[in-house]
Formats: structure tokens, C-alpha cells, sequence
């Protein structure tokens, strides 16, 4: 390692330096790459996010395209899953946080007086860390959806929703003769292509992960990954993960967080072989994080 | 006394054993355990045996004693019947310690007493030298076994194990002895009237006369309408728990903020807190009289103790014992499936309604059997409001009466305990058991078979 580096802003170090978390993620400077897209499916303009006192992110500009897989990626703790639960206002179950700033979706603002939360998590899908189907049949976890929405006329249109839905999500094979089972009877891996295809088959526009393999083996992440790389035809997908590996194989734009600052974004292929900030190298080169 | 020498002797063991251990241990020997555990060990085989002498000496005395004391007596009053004897016996041993008996000046027994007391005396002092000899062997043979070789640790455990073996034994053999004891006074019972007379009668009327000459009803024990009333007032009661203790239950786990949790909560358990008879006096004077009024308002006759009244009150009884399990049960269910909800697009109710409800259900129909198990044993509240005339009903505006009613009138009182009035009340508790059971057993059979869904 380079002796004549300064010792960089760590989660570690705010705690016992003289400097206050703002003073650090000051000194951060500027986003380094270009956070727009012409285009943008999202878009994410001067967002701060607070718990209660403690500021989360610190002015994060970011745009989500459509058919491109954007991943967060950075050290726990750096406010990456904060802004995606932002995206379709999970956030709003959290009473004491608060969010600023300006979030668009198709141009219009999400937090604004006339967006109705529960309409825009419809449009805007969310998978969670850890699968979490409900404890009812399989069929009709993928039909929730459908059914809270009314997306069906029928029952042979919801028949037709939750194949399709299970056949985009690429379980439709494995499951096909037991509909009726449990959701929970499955592995884990099949879980979370469940719970993918109850996303989908709400027929979101944006579709949100928040770490979808990181209780997942390797077998069942490389199928996901998959799956991540063939819905990306057909809706704008902003990933979180752990796994640079995963960003670097499934997303076509990468940015990278840390301290709740957004300190580079850019095409996935510059920022691992080529990132402008030494944060960001020293990042994805593994030392520290 | 006794117990104070053997506690002092089983605390100086301790310390003896334990010194003994830190000496052999400073000496260089590998002890087993640290040295603490020679000491428990010491002080257990100290107390153990000298305790079960006392125990056994004290409960085997009195017996001894007495049949001692009877061969001192002459053969006439030996042959006495038993009862009469034991009076005899009870004069003796009064004259021995010094109290009041009308035959103080009876030689015979003056002479027993004599007996009495001495062979008491002899017991006292041979049971203290066992006691104290039992402990001090068991001390010396405990110090004798500080070496390498006693695992002492595992010794401990082990007989702090049995201890804990031996107090929940205790929980269990009295609910044994409390289940036989009604079964075989039941059975008594039914040897008197039949079986299905009890089962299917439709009339109770547990007059029985005493005397043989006496003019009054020979008595019918048909069950059913007590029954009846119990299954009546039971209804009304969870018709009214029910609803309310699960909507307070999901306002309190998904709606109320933490603040209002907190006092919420406990107010809604301080309801629990109130005793039976409260709510018993609440039922019958403010409760039965306001329905009442309202019934004559409308044209309606409303007995003054009528089912309606006590199902209410003892439903408002029961809502804090509902809610409050349902709210455990409720805030149990993970907050990722609220999550994939809302994150589905559902609103906040829906996911309640689709998804935590039918998460939580099992828990849900756990406390709700739970519930109907404890209403179904009530008794204060029904005693006081519900009345005493056994109808076969089910208007909830009349008087009826419940099974726990029916065995606090036959049992209170002096009665005959070989009566099929007194009987029956045991056999009323056998199926008010049993009842109970069942609701039980199926409650934490749903509970347990569910439990593990959403895990």
C-alpha cells in the first residue's frame, strides 16, 4: 500500500476523529462520473436522507434507465439500500426517517402531494434480501399482485398473469405441477425467483433489489443473475450488492457509495478497471469494506 | 432446630470441602473441578441423607407412637371401634403435652400419657443423634472423596437436576392426584345414578331428600341444561371478546405508535388485573338491572339475572387475555412479509387483512380456544349474575346456569359427602375437565402444527 496516502474517511474513524460525519463526507468532494442518463426511467436529484437526527445520504444526484441494470455497491453502512428503499418510498414505514430533495419517476416527483405510495409500489417492484413469500400457495403468491390491483378480468387472466409471471422468473418449470403448494415448501434460491415473479407479476416498470443473492448459493445466484440479465429487456433495474463480482457481470452502470455520499458512478466496465477515485479503487481492489 | 444444626454442618462442610480442594490443588494435583464444586459436593452428601432421615423419622413417629401407645392400653379399650379409639388416643397425647381433656383424673390414661411422653422423648433424642450422626459421615465420607479421581462438577449437576426433576414431579403428581380424586368421586357418583341419565337428562333438580320420611324431590341430575347454559353465556361471552380483543390487538401491533403502545398495553392488562368478583358486582348490579330497563323500553321481558348480562361482563373479562395474545401472535409475524406486501403495492390494511392475519391465524385460533377454555371455567361472574334455575335455553335474555354455578351451590354448605347432590358436583368438575382439556389440547395442537410456517 502506498505509504503516502492519507488515511482515508472510514466508518471507524468517525467515531473516534475530531471530525464530524458532514466534515468527512465534505471532504469527499464532488461525484466523480456522470450520474445522468438521456432518457431517465428514475431520477434522483440533490436526495438527502435523515434518521431521526443522524443524516444517511448527503445530496445524492442518480439516474435509473430504462433496460439497464444499474448496481450500488460500497461498504455496509454507506446508505446504498437507504436510497434504493427510497425509489418506491419503503421508506415511509420507517416513522422516524425523512427524506429531501427531488425523485422522479417519468418526470413526475414521487414524494409529491399527488403520488399515492401505494400506486407507485406497484409500478416501481421491490425484492428483498432475504426471500420472503407468504405462507400461502404458490399460485397465489403470484397472484397478490394482480388480485390488490385488479389486473385480471378473470380467473383464466389470472391463470395467464401468474404463468407467465413464474415463466419470466424462470421457475415455471420447477413448479409448474404444484402450484398449490406452499411458497415457503421451496429452497431458498427458488424462493427469491418467487418472490421475482410476484414483483413482475404486478408489471412493474422498475424493478428494485436489495441484495437478492446474498442469502443464496452460488448455484441459485447464478440462476438469479441470469434472470437479472433477461428481464433487463424489458424494465429499468437498480440492484444493491455486496458481490462486486455480481455488479461487474450483471450491471451495465455501477456507482459507488460510501458514508451515504455517492463518490463515483459510471459504465461498470471504467469503474473495475478503471475507477477515477481512490475510494472507489481501493474499494473494488479489496482493501477495505 | 434440627434442620438449623443440619444447615450449619452442611455450611461447614462446604467451606471444610472446598479449603481441602484449593490445598490439594495448590499442592500440585490436577483436580477435576475447581474447587467450589468440592465444597457442594461435601455439603451435598452432608445434607442429603441426614435430611431424608428427618423426613422419614418425623412422618414415621406419630404412627409409632401411636401404636405403642394403644398396647399400653387395656385390652377394653383396645377393642373399641376405631373412631373411639382414636379419641382415647387424642386424650393421651393432650395429657402428655399438657393441654385440656375432660379425663384428667383416668389412671389408665395418666399412665398411657406417661408412656406417650417418654417413648417421644426417646424418639426426639435417638432422631437428633441419627440426624447429626447421618450428616457428620456424610461430611467425612465427602471430605474422603476430594481426590483426583471425583469428578465433583459433574456430580453437582447431576443432582441439581434431580432437585429440578423433583419439584416439576411435584406440579405433576398433584394435577394426577387432583384428576383421580374427582375421577373417583365421579365414579362413586355414577355407581348411584346412571351414567346416561346424567349425560342426556334434560331435568336437573339436585334436591335429594336426608331422612327417608322427608317429602321432596328424589333428585334428577340431567346435565344438559347446565351445559346448555355454560355453552349460552360462553357464546355471548366470545361473540363479545372475540371481535374487540383482535381489533384491539391489530390496532395496538400495526397501527398505535410506540407511544401509545406503551400505555395502551398495560391499561388493557390492568382489565386481567381485576379480580372476578369486581366484575361479578358490576354484572349483577349495574349490568343486569341497565338491560333490564332497556328490555322493558322495548317490550321485552329480561330476567334480572339473566345470560345476557353475564356473557357480556364476562366477555369484557376475557378481551385483554384475547388481545393480548393475539397482539404476541400479531407482532411475531415478520416484518419482511409486511414488507413484500406493501412493496407489492398493497395498502396497509389489505396487507393486515391478506397477509399478517393469515400469518398469525393459528396463533390467532390458539388464544381464541384459550380463551373459550377460561370462560368456560368462569365462576365468579356467573355465580353473581347468571342465577341459579337450570333452563334449558337459548334465549340470552333469560336466567340459566352454569356448570361452575351448579358445583359451587352443591359443595358450599354443609353437606353429606356421600350424597349424589354432593357427588355430582364432582362429576360435573370431571366434565367441565375434560371439556376444558380437549379445548386445550387442540389449541396448542393448531398452534404448534402453524407455528413454523413463516419460519
Amino acid at each position: 500500500m502506498n505509504e503516502e496516502v492519507t488515511p482515508l474517511p472510514s466508518l471507524e474513524q468517525d467515531q473516534t476523529s475530531e471530525q464530524t460525519i458532514e466534515e468527512i463526507v465534505a471532504s469527499l468532494g464532488e461525484t466523480v462520473g456522470e450520474p445522468r442518463v438521456d432518457d431517465p426511467k428514475m431520477s434522483v436529484s440533490n436526495v438527502n436522507v435523515f434518521y431521526a437526527e443522524k443524516q444517511a445520504i448527503f445530496g445524492v444526484d442518480l439516474d435509473i434507465a430504462n433496460n439497464e441494470v444499474i448496481s450500488m455497491i460500497g461498504p455496509s453502512g454507506c446508505g446504498k439500500s437507504t436510497l434504493l428503499r427510497c425509489l418506491n418510498r419503503m421508506n415511509d414505514t420507517i416513522p422516524i426517517c425523512k427524506v429531501t430533495g427531488e425523485l422522479m419517476l417519468d418526470g413526475e416527483d414521487i414524494y409529491g402531494k399527488d403520488t399515492d405510495p401505494v400506486l407507485l409500489r406497484a409500478r416501481v417492484g421491490m425484492v428483498f434480501q432475504k426471500p420472503n413469500p407468504f405462507p400461502k400457495s404458490i399460485y397465489e403468491n403470484v397472484a397478490y399482485g394482480p388480485r390488490l390491483h385488479g389486473l385480471n378480468r378473470n380467473k383464466a387472466d389470472l391463470d395467464d398473469i401468474v404463468v407467465n409471471s413464474l415463466k419470466k422468473a424462470g421457475i415455471y418449470n420447477e413448479v409448474k405441477n404444484r402450484l398449490d403448494e406452499s411458497g415457503t415448501s421451496l429452497s431458498g434460491g427458488q424462493q427469491q425467483r418467487l418472490c421475482i415473479a410476484r414483483t413482475i407479476a404486478c408489471s412493474p416498470e422498475v424493478i428494485l433489489m436489495d441484495e437478492p443473492c446474498s442469502a443464496l448459493d452460488p448455484i441459485a445466484t447464478a440462476k438469479i443473475e441470469e434472470l437479472i440479465d433477461e428481464l433487463r429487456e424489458n424494465y429499468a433495474i437498480a440492484i444493491v450488492t455486496h458481490s462486486m463480482q455480481q455488479a461487474a457481470r450483471v450491471s451495465q452502470r455501477t456507482a459507488y457509495f460510501h458514508l451515504g455520499k455517492l463518490v463515483e458512478v459510471g459504465d461498470t466496465d471504467t469503474i473495475f478497471t478503471n475507477p477515477s477515485h481512490e475510494l472507489t479503487e481501493n474499494y473494488i481492489t479489496g482493501r477495505f469494506g | 432446630m434440627l434442620l438449623l444444626v443440619v444447615f450449619v454442618l452442611t455450611a461447614c462442610a462446604y467451606v471444610f470441602g472446598r479449603t481441602r480442594a484449593a490445598t490439594l490443588r495448590k499442592n500440585g494435583e490436577s483436580l477435576h473441578s475447581l474447587p467450589r464444586y468440592y465444597g457442594y459436593l461435601t455439603a451435598i452428601y452432608t445434607a442429603v441423607p441426614a435430611l431424608f432421615i428427618l423426613a422419614f423419622w418425623s412422618a414415621a413417629e406419630p404412627t409409632y407412637l401411636k401404636h405403642s401407645t394403644t398396647n399400653t392400653l387395656p385390652a377394653e379399650i383396645r377393642a373399641l371401634p376405631e373412631g373411639e379409639l382414636n379419641l382415647v388416643i387424642n386424650d393421651i397425647k393432650n395429657i402428655a403435652t399438657g393441654g385440656i381433656t375432660q379425663n384428667t383424673d383416668d389412671a389408665v390414661r395418666e399412665s398411657s400419657a406417661q408412656h406417650y411422653a417418654d417413648r417421644k422423648n426417646t424418639s426426639q433424642l435417638l432422631k437428633s443423634i441419627f440426624v447429626v450422626l447421618a450428616s457428620l459421615l456424610g461430611a467425612l465420607y465427602g471430605l474422603s472423596k476430594i481426590s483426583v479421581h471425583t469428578r465433583a462438577r459433574i456430580f453437582v449437576e447431576r443432582t441439581i437436576m434431580t432437585v429440578l426433576i423433583a419439584c416439576s414431579c411435584i406440579a405433576i403428581f398433584t394435577t394426577v392426584g387432583i384428576v383421580l380424586s374427582v375421577l373417583f368421586e365421579s365414579l362413586r357418583f355414577f355407581n348411584k345414578v346412571p351414567f346416561t341419565e346424567f349425560a342426556f337428562g334434560l331435568h336437573w333438580s339436585p334436591q335429594t331428600s336426608i331422612r327417608a320420611d322427608q317429602v321432596g324431590s328424589s333428585g334428577s341430575f340431567g346435565a344438559v341444561p347446565i351445559f346448555a347454559g355454560t355453552l349460552l353465556i360462553s357464546a355471548i361471552a366470545m361473540l363479545v371478546a372475540v371481535p374487540f380483543g383482535l381489533m384491539s390487538a391489530i390496532y395496538l401491533a400495526e397501527y398505535a405508535s410506540s407511544n401509545v403502545r406503551a400505555w395502551a398495553k398495560p391499561l388493557l392488562e390492568i382489565l386481567a388485573g381485576i379480580p372476578t368478583v369486581v366484575y361479578g358486582f358490576f354484572a349483577a348490579l349495574t349490568i343486569a338491572p341497565m338491560l333490564r330497563n332497556v328490555g322493558e323500553s322495548v317490550g321485552l321481558s329480561v330476567a334480572s339475572e339473566s345470560a345476557l348480562a353475564a356473557g357480556l361482563v364476562m366477555g369484557i373479562m376475557i378481551i385483554p387475555f384475547v388481545s393480548s395474545l393475539s397482539d404476541d401472535v400479531i407482532t411475531a409475524v415478520p416484518q419482511a412479509m409486511r414488507d413484500g406486501s406493501l412493496g407489492l403495492g398493497a395498502t396497509k390494511s389489505e396487507t393486515i387483512k391478506r397477509v399478517v392475519i393469515p400469518a398469525a391465524l393459528p396463533g390467532i385460533v390458539g388464544a381464541i380456544l384459550l380463551a373459550v377454555s377460561r370462560a368456560i371455567g368462569e365462576t365468579m361472574i356467573v355465580v353473581m349474575a347468571a342465577g341459579l334455575t337450570a333452563n334449558l335455553t337459548i334465549n340470552p335474555l333469560e336466567a340459566v346456569t352454569t356448570v361452575t354455578v351448579q358445583i359451587v351451590t352443591l359443595l358450599t354448605g354443609d353437606q353429606a359427602f356421600d350424597s349424589p347432590k354432593t357427588l355430582a358436583a364432582f362429576a360435573l368438575g370431571l366434565m367441565l375437565f375434560i371439556t376444558t382439556l380437549i379445548l386445550n389440547v387442540i389449541a396448542l395442537r393448531v398452534v404448534r402444527k402453524y407455528r413454523e410456517q413463516y419460519e
